[in-house]
């Protein structure tokens, strides 16, 4: 590391909401299209539940990192915010927007680019993937004024192409899931380079500490209950040699997650104040942290990573023959629902892209655990398919009717 | 142990269900006599003695039709004499003096109202502790009416006197609480459950020849099996296969059972027009019924009431997607299954035509139901039998 550096912890929150499809059956198809509306009080009320989430997580997190900024100069963070959450937004809840806009407003929060559909385009068509990065840098700047420098893939999906992607794109740095396998020796606490890429830099999720905060913080069976800063910090010095901890979680972590009476946002308001308590410490944005230091060494991944479960792969998104069979009939549609030029179905088609629909399919957590569960509004990945593709059936009816062939 | 069936002479899913219980019992140490009300050869069952309860003058009795109807008498000098289901619970229990004292037992186990007089005498006779098991109730079996009152009366009285009372769902129990007043800390939920291994594989040409074609050509087959009569919501998925064939006209329903509600529900068919869509194969067993699997593609199940269900988990192991209403016991155990309610027609319809129109989820459905029932197990069963049998037998003597 560069000596006269301070070492960072480089926060980066990831903001984000489906539309979820309503309970829509194979008779809906043909006579309905509106399948992310549905009654106040149904679990995939997307109105409803986006309030809920402002209520319990945005407003008051919000409010805290106002305040976090405030206090402390030296702080600073990171965030993506999808298109569809910023549309859930201006849609039913457009005070969450105003207070994203204050935060972001105090100039110390970098906008990190993405599709702006959180989708898994870039497995299945790269002009369906450049074309929703572009949508997504378009709102942001119009939104907040900021144009994004630093990049990262739907649930943070990382490998050697999206690298080589994102340099030629042009960003300065990609974001990654820091998992020993693909890491080995190295630690996930250095910038690094992206093999075959020229300019770049590659930031890797510190995903223990993550993790703890994430995942474990509310957990009373976890020998560690409960989580104090002070007890995090020292977990921080014993990488004191180390530049960078990179925080990187779902922004939901805070009071959706994580719930208020976990004390979750009092943890997230001391973090600065303990961590800034040393001088040789200081808060650094994603592309600040690339730039301040230079690549240790470069890392090759030619499989795909995500930040998810234990496999840290896409299979609990692609993982078995639903959510196979059902991307692949979406992708497939790609040139009809163009050739439509019907803004309407383009749009549709494009929300029912956001990875979360697959994910509701996976059948993993029938033996493994229950974190799916906890995010699907759905009584089964059954029903999730179902909507799904009677949703996907009622897009090729609206393109037939159009007399365009799929 | 007080029964009312064993295969092949079953009716039903109880003589399944008690005949596999017991081997799992029997082969983790229990020596069972299993009584019968009726004489029949069931010499090829090794694992435990069978005994026929019957009144001393008979030589043979044997079960009129099916079961749930009547029972024929033949006494010493050739005479026939038929006594009514509603009464032969009674000749049961006479029946059971001899051989409630003829030898010593640990724990008297009776399934369902048919047995419990008799189990009842069985306890006043040798004091022992009286487990009550109830697979089907009165209220269910008269799809979710009071039924027949006399004989809801008799299942009172045997949960009310029964040291403990095992109910074979969550559903059976919740029934058991609500309809029979019958307090809940006196009830043991004790699902019953399945051994992939222990079912025959599918051999041979398949017996249903023209549905095998039939599928060649693009049709798929909607299976439902069991008696055919008001407690299986039969009514309401003739009523959605109407909706199911408007939206796909290449499907079958086909029902393997017989019961009074047949003719009701082949006018009803015949109304909607779909007499070339409904068919009815009759009352099967052996390999019949192993075949109607093979040719089926998804099983429904919409019973109003259905306490568990066993052959929604013989689907499932002969590798047919399943569909179940909310209201069963099977519900609580096969999470692969498809759920909906028996009186919502247009889900019943709309879920199963999703299935038929899209394979990669029939297929996960087919994987994914295998996969559970293969890690089922009737000694998991017999292991809480067991244990409830241990608690009882040591407070009974305490």
């Amino acid at each position: 590391m560069s000596v006269d550096k301070k070492r960072a912890i480089v926060l980066y929150l990831h903001v984000h909401q489906p539309f979820r499809i309503r309970h829509y059956t194979i008779f809906d198809a043909g006579n309905k299209h509106d399948y992310f509306d549905t009654h106040e009080g149904d679990r995939t009320n997307n109105g409803d539940i986006v309030k809920k989430v402002a209520k319990k997580s945005y407003i008051p997190t919000n409010e805290r990192l106002l305040k976090m900024l405030h206090d402390n100069p030296e702080f600073k963070l990171s965030m993506s915010i999808t298109g569809t959450v910023i549309e859930q937004f201006e849609k039913y809840a457009p005070e969450v927007l105003d207070s994203f806009k204050k935060v972001i407003d105090t100039g110390r929060v970098e906008i990190v680019a993405e599709t702006y559909h959180h989708s898994l385009a870039f497995f299945y068509s790269r002009s369906e993937f450049e074309a929703q990065v572009k949508m997504h840098k378009d709102k942001i700047e119009s939104l907040f004024g900021v144009t994004p420098t630093a990049f990262r893939n739907t649930e943070l999906s990382y490998n050697n192409d999206i690298g080589y992607w994102a340099d030629q794109a042009g960003y300065k740095v990609v974001l990654s899931e820091g998992w020993d396998p693909v890491l080995g020796w190295r630690s996930p606490n250095y910038v690094y380079k992206p093999a075959y890429t020229n300019n770049i830099k590659l930031l890797t999720k510190n995903y223990k500490l993550s993790d703890d905060i994430a995942f474990r913080f509310s957990n009373r069976s976890w020998q560690e209950y409960p989580l104090t800063t002070s007890k995090f910090m020292d977990w921080t010095n014993s990488s004191w040699d180390q530049p960078l901890i990179n925080l990187f979680m779902d922004y939901e972590t805070f009071g959706e997650h994580q719930w208020e009476d976990s004390g979750i946002f009092d943890f997230l308001e001391d973090l600065p104040k303990a961590w800034l308590k040393n001088s040789e410490h200081t808060f650094m944005t994603v592309t600040e942290a690339a730039t301040s230091f230079d690549a240790v060494d470069e890392l090759d991944m030619p499989n795909t990573v995500t930040w998810a479960d234990t496999e840290r792969d896409l299979t609990a998104w692609l993982g078995n023959k639903m959510q196979q069979s059902s991307i692949n009939a979406l992708y497939s549609l790609e040139s009809a629902v163009h050739e439509s030029q019907d803004l309407s179905i383009i749009d549709d088609w494009r929300k029912l892209q956001t990875s979360d629909h697959f994910y509701y399919m996976c059948t993993k957590w029938w033996s493994d655990g229950d974190v799916h569960a906890y995010f699907s509004p759905y009584e089964s990945p059954y029903l999730a398919y179902m909507n799904f593709m009677n949703t996907f059936h009622d897009i090729k009816y609206r393109l037939t009717v159009k007399g365009i062939e799929v | 142990m007080l029964g009312w069936e064993l295969p092949p002479y079953n009716s039903g899913g109880l003589g399944v269900a008690c005949f596999n219980m017991c081997k799992a019992l029997a082969s983790r140490g229990a020596d069972i006599n299993f009584i019968v009300p009726y004489t029949a050869d069931h010499s090829h069952i090794d694992f435990m003695k069978v005994t026929s309860a019957v009144p001393a003058d008979s030589t043979q009795v044997m079960s009129a039709g099916m079961a749930y109807e009547s029972f024929k008498f033949t006494d010493k000098d050739g005479n026939t004499e038929y006594v009514s289901l509603a009464d032969y619970h009674k000749v049961y229990e006479k029946a059971i003096d001899n051989i409630a004292t003829a030898e010593e037992y640990d724990v008297i186990h009776a399934h369902d109202w048919l047995t419990i007089r008799a189990g009842i005498r069985a306890k006043q006779i040798t004091g022992l502790p009286l487990i009550v098991q109830i697979h089907a109730t009165e209220y269910d079996r008269s799809g979710g009416k009071s039924g027949n009152s006399l004989v809801s009366e008799i299942e009172y009285l045997g949960m009310m006197l029964a040291d403990k009372i095992i109910a074979v769902s969550q559903l059976t129990k919740d029934v058991i609480i609500e309809q029979y007043n019958i307090p809940a800390d006196k009830i043991d939920v004790i699902h019953n459950s399945f051994d992939v291994d222990i079912y025959d594989s599918v051999v041979g040409e398949n017996s249903f020849k023209y549905l095998r074609v039939m599928r060649e050509s693009g049709y798929k087959v909607v299976m439902n099996v069991g008696r055919i009569t008001v407690q299986k919501g039969l009514y309401n998925l003739v009523q959605a296969m109407k909706l199911v064939v408007d939206a796909r006209p290449k499907t079958i329903l086909l029902f393997v059972g017989s019961g009074e509600q047949e003719l009701e529900l082949l006018e009803l068919a015949a109304e909607l027009g779909l007499g070339t869509n409904v068919i009815f194969a009759g009352f099967q067993r052996g390999k019949i019924w192993r075949d109607m699997f093979e040719v089926s593609d998804i099983f429904v199940m919409p019973s109003v009431s259905e306490p568990f269900g066993l052959t929604a988990l013989e689907a499932a192991a002969y590798g047919v997607a399943t569909l179940v209403s909310r209201q069963s016991g099977v519900a609580e155990v096969l999470r692969s299954a498809l759920k909906i309610d028996y009186w919502d027609i247009n889900e019943i319809a709309n879920q199963i035509t999703t299935v038929l129109n899209n394979q990669a989820l029939q297929d996960q459905l087919v994987l994914d139901g295998y996969s559970e029932v293969s890690r089922m197990s009737w000694d998991h069963t017999a292991q809480k039998l067991l244990s409830l049998y241990d608690r009882h037998a040591i407070g009974a003597r305490a």
